[in-house]
């Protein structure tokens, strides 16, 4: 219980953010009539505060660690909630419908500014999974992500622009053009790791994005392309409405069919390879497995995922210029994959949820808004440093020499 | 081998022949490891020729070739600081070493065409075969990072033979391991060879291991070879005596 000790503690932990806060806190000069004003009450609101909130805090924290204690304890196989429920079908099954209808039922209820939200909360499953291919599976930390997502969105607005190209054909050509710049980034790349591989991943990004908006004959620069139209199906005309509905089931699709493709791929040969490329480049080169080509690889299938979101986005919005490729796009997506847990599918649409619902539904606390995404995401990398859902990479399972399956 | 000015491995001729367990020693520092990835692709030596027979085909010259394709014409190494997959499991160590005799790509992947399934069956197989010759079959779920060192040090020899080598080159695999363990390994390594038909080369720092392993020995010293022969007369070479032997082996 709270011993002397810990209220000792809590009651250094409130002095000392009494002095931090005392000068924004407690002083206020007032410049008209040239008097400070001292509000006194404030401190006393900051320290009964923290001495509260620190309370909570150690609570958790050990509530942690005794956790952890009792992983090591446990003999076996670590699992987690999410492997638990994956595998066990009388859950996974009626969970999965109950999730597909709800899905399939939510834009008839809902406004279209919420199905706006959950078109864009699809779109970035789709782009966290692609970044995860690079960054939490094959261990490339790709900061310039982002330029593979503009080159999606440029080829729809400007093949549509200057040829007419409708939003199914290009598709599939903004797919393979930001498989193109996945490798052309790849090469120079090759030989890099770590922080090196961030900082020149993150210069792609921006010559990119500077590219785009100061060669004006090319991308139209700052001032972007308007009027891309929404996509088409058969030539039935939408309402606004029926139209953002339709968007969203567009990208539903494709999330599920990139879940698909992503899953596919893991686990596999080439997964595999990525795998072992993360844990150990020279051994990796050393078995056999070629790593200019597996790198390669990663690069482009990652950078796939980014050029189709993008098309999507171009149809979405209707309206793109480089202002919507910044750097903080790339360190968004980042978010997504490090914060829903690297390398796992489950992980990753979660994060995608969160990082993209979150911000919009803390609306509500107006000014407070990214403090309080702030304080979440901190609290997160706290007590899950892992991610949501951490270390549940699916192994193969060797049941027995008949039953070679996983 | 040259770093800059530094030579590190100056004219080692060094021959093995099929079948053949030969052994490389020296004190450290002599340039040992450094033949070893000069071998296997990891350097591309300054001067010199690596060439290698393959049963039943061309002789070729490797110099310079990348490590997996090196891998891939039958040489396979395991590493002096071991070097597994610590976040896959012992399976997926030994497949990653299959991973070269594998021909599945992104269709196959995606797709899923039968005979890919049947290729990923196979090297599930293959890959506990090996395993069960190396004895670690118990361990075939478990994360690598959590085995036993003796354990682990064996896992790298199973991934090395996962890709289906004619030589195998084994840098230190007995280091660290206690006396038990270093015997089991001597009769792993003497077992592979009646079996699995590799050579073997082997840079070792336990005398009782390389006396009683090898056919031959090869010994370095600051970059150059000093002696080679049989275990016999290496023992009573005066040269190896002088560098090496002499210091550490006072009789």
């Amino acid at each position: 219980m709270a011993s002397l000790i810990e209220i000792r503690k809590s009651f250094l932990v409130s002095i000392w953010f009494m002095f931090l806060t005392f000068p924004i806190m407690v002083i206020r000069v007032n410049t008209v009539e040239n008097v400070i004003q001292w509000r006194w009450n404030n401190m006393i609101a900051v320290g009964l505060g923290s001495f509260l909130l620190s309370f909570v805090w150690r609570y958790l924290i050990r509530r942690k660690e005794q956790g952890v204690q009792r992983q090591e304890e446990s003999t076996g196989l670590r699992r987690s909630i999410f492997q638990r429920i994956g595998e066990d079908r009388r859950i996974f099954l009626p969970g999965l419908t109950v999730a597909a209808v709800a899905v399939v039922v939510f834009p008839f209820l809902v406004s279209m500014y919420q199905v706006n939200i959950m078109t864009t909360a699809f779109m970035y499953i789709m782009l966290g999974l692609g970044l995860n291919i690079v960054v939490g599976v094959a261990g490339l930390l790709d900061l310039g992500y982002v330029a593979f997502y503009a080159v999606g969105a440029y080829t729809y607005a400007l093949l549509n622009y200057h040829f007419g190209l409708s939003f199914w054909i290009c598709l599939p050509i903004g797919a393979g053009l930001g498989a193109v710049f996945g490798i052309l980034l790849g090469f120079p790349v090759l030989r890099l790791r770590g922080d090196y591989l961030a900082i020149v991943t993150l210069g792609f990004g921006e010559i990119i994005r500077l590219v785009l908006e100061n060669w004006n004959e090319f991308s139209f620069g700052p001032s972007g392309i308007a009027n891309i139209p929404r996509p088409g199906l058969f030539g039935v005309a939408f309402s606004l409405e029926a139209h953002s509905r339709y968007i969203y089931f567009i990208v539903v699709i494709l999330a599920i069919f990139t879940i698909f493709m992503v899953n596919r791929l893991q686990n596999s040969r080439i997964g595999r390879a990525w795998l072992a490329l993360r844990e150990d480049e020279i051994a990796c080169q050393a078995m056999g497995v070629d790593k200019t080509r597996t790198k390669l690889t990663a690069f482009a299938l990652g950078a796939t995922w980014a050029g189709l979101a993008g098309v999507v986005f171009a149809a979405k919005t209707t309206f793109i210029n480089p202002a919507s490729f910044t750097l903080w796009e790339s360190i968004n997506i980042l978010c997504i994959v490090v914060l829903g847990g690297m390398g796992s599918i489950t992980g990753v649409v979660l994060g995608a949820l969160v990082l993209v619902l979150l911000p919009e539904y803390l609306r509500a606390f107006a000014e407070y808004r990214i403090l309080t995404f702030g304080v979440v995401l901190v609290l997160m990398m706290v007590f899950r440093p892992g991610g949501i859902v951490s270390n549940v990479r699916r192994t193969y399972q060797f049941e027995g020499p008949d039953s070679g399956d996983k | 081998m040259d770093f800059g000015g530094l030579r590190a491995v100056d004219r080692l001729d060094l021959e093995i022949h099929c079948g053949e367990i030969v052994a490389l020693i020296g004190p450290n520092g002599a340039g040992k490891t450094t033949f070893f990835n000069c071998i296997t692709g990891i350097y591309t030596p300054t001067a010199g020729d690596i060439r290698i027979h393959p049963p039943g085909r061309e002789t070729k010259r490797i110099n310079g070739l990348k490590p997996n394709r090196v891998t891939e014409l039958g040489l396979a190494r395991t590493f002096q600081n071991i070097r597994l997959f610590h976040q896959m499991t012992v399976l997926e160590n030994v497949m990653i070493g299959r991973h070269c005799r594998l021909r599945s790509g992104i269709p196959g992947a995606v797709f899923r065409p039968p005979h890919t399934v049947k290729e990923e069956r196979q090297a599930v197989m293959d890959s506990y075969r090996i395993l069960e010759k190396i004895g670690l079959e118990r361990f075939v779920n478990d994360l690598a990072k959590n085995l036993p060192y003796g354990a682990q040090r064996r896992l790298e020899i199973a991934r090395a033979l996962a890709t289906e080598p004619f030589l195998l080159l084994l840098d230190e695999p007995a280091a660290g391991m206690n006396p038990h363990e270093t015997h089991e390994l001597d009769q792993l390594i003497l077992r592979l060879r009646e079996t699995e038909n590799v050579s073997i080369l082997l840079i070792e720092h336990d005398m009782k291991l390389v006396m009683s392993l090898s056919d031959r020995i090869y010994v370095m010293d600051y970059g150059r070879k000093i002696a080679e022969g049989t275990p016999r007369q290496i023992k009573n070479d005066p040269a190896v005596i002088k560098a090496y032997l002499g210091e550490e082996y006072v009789a």
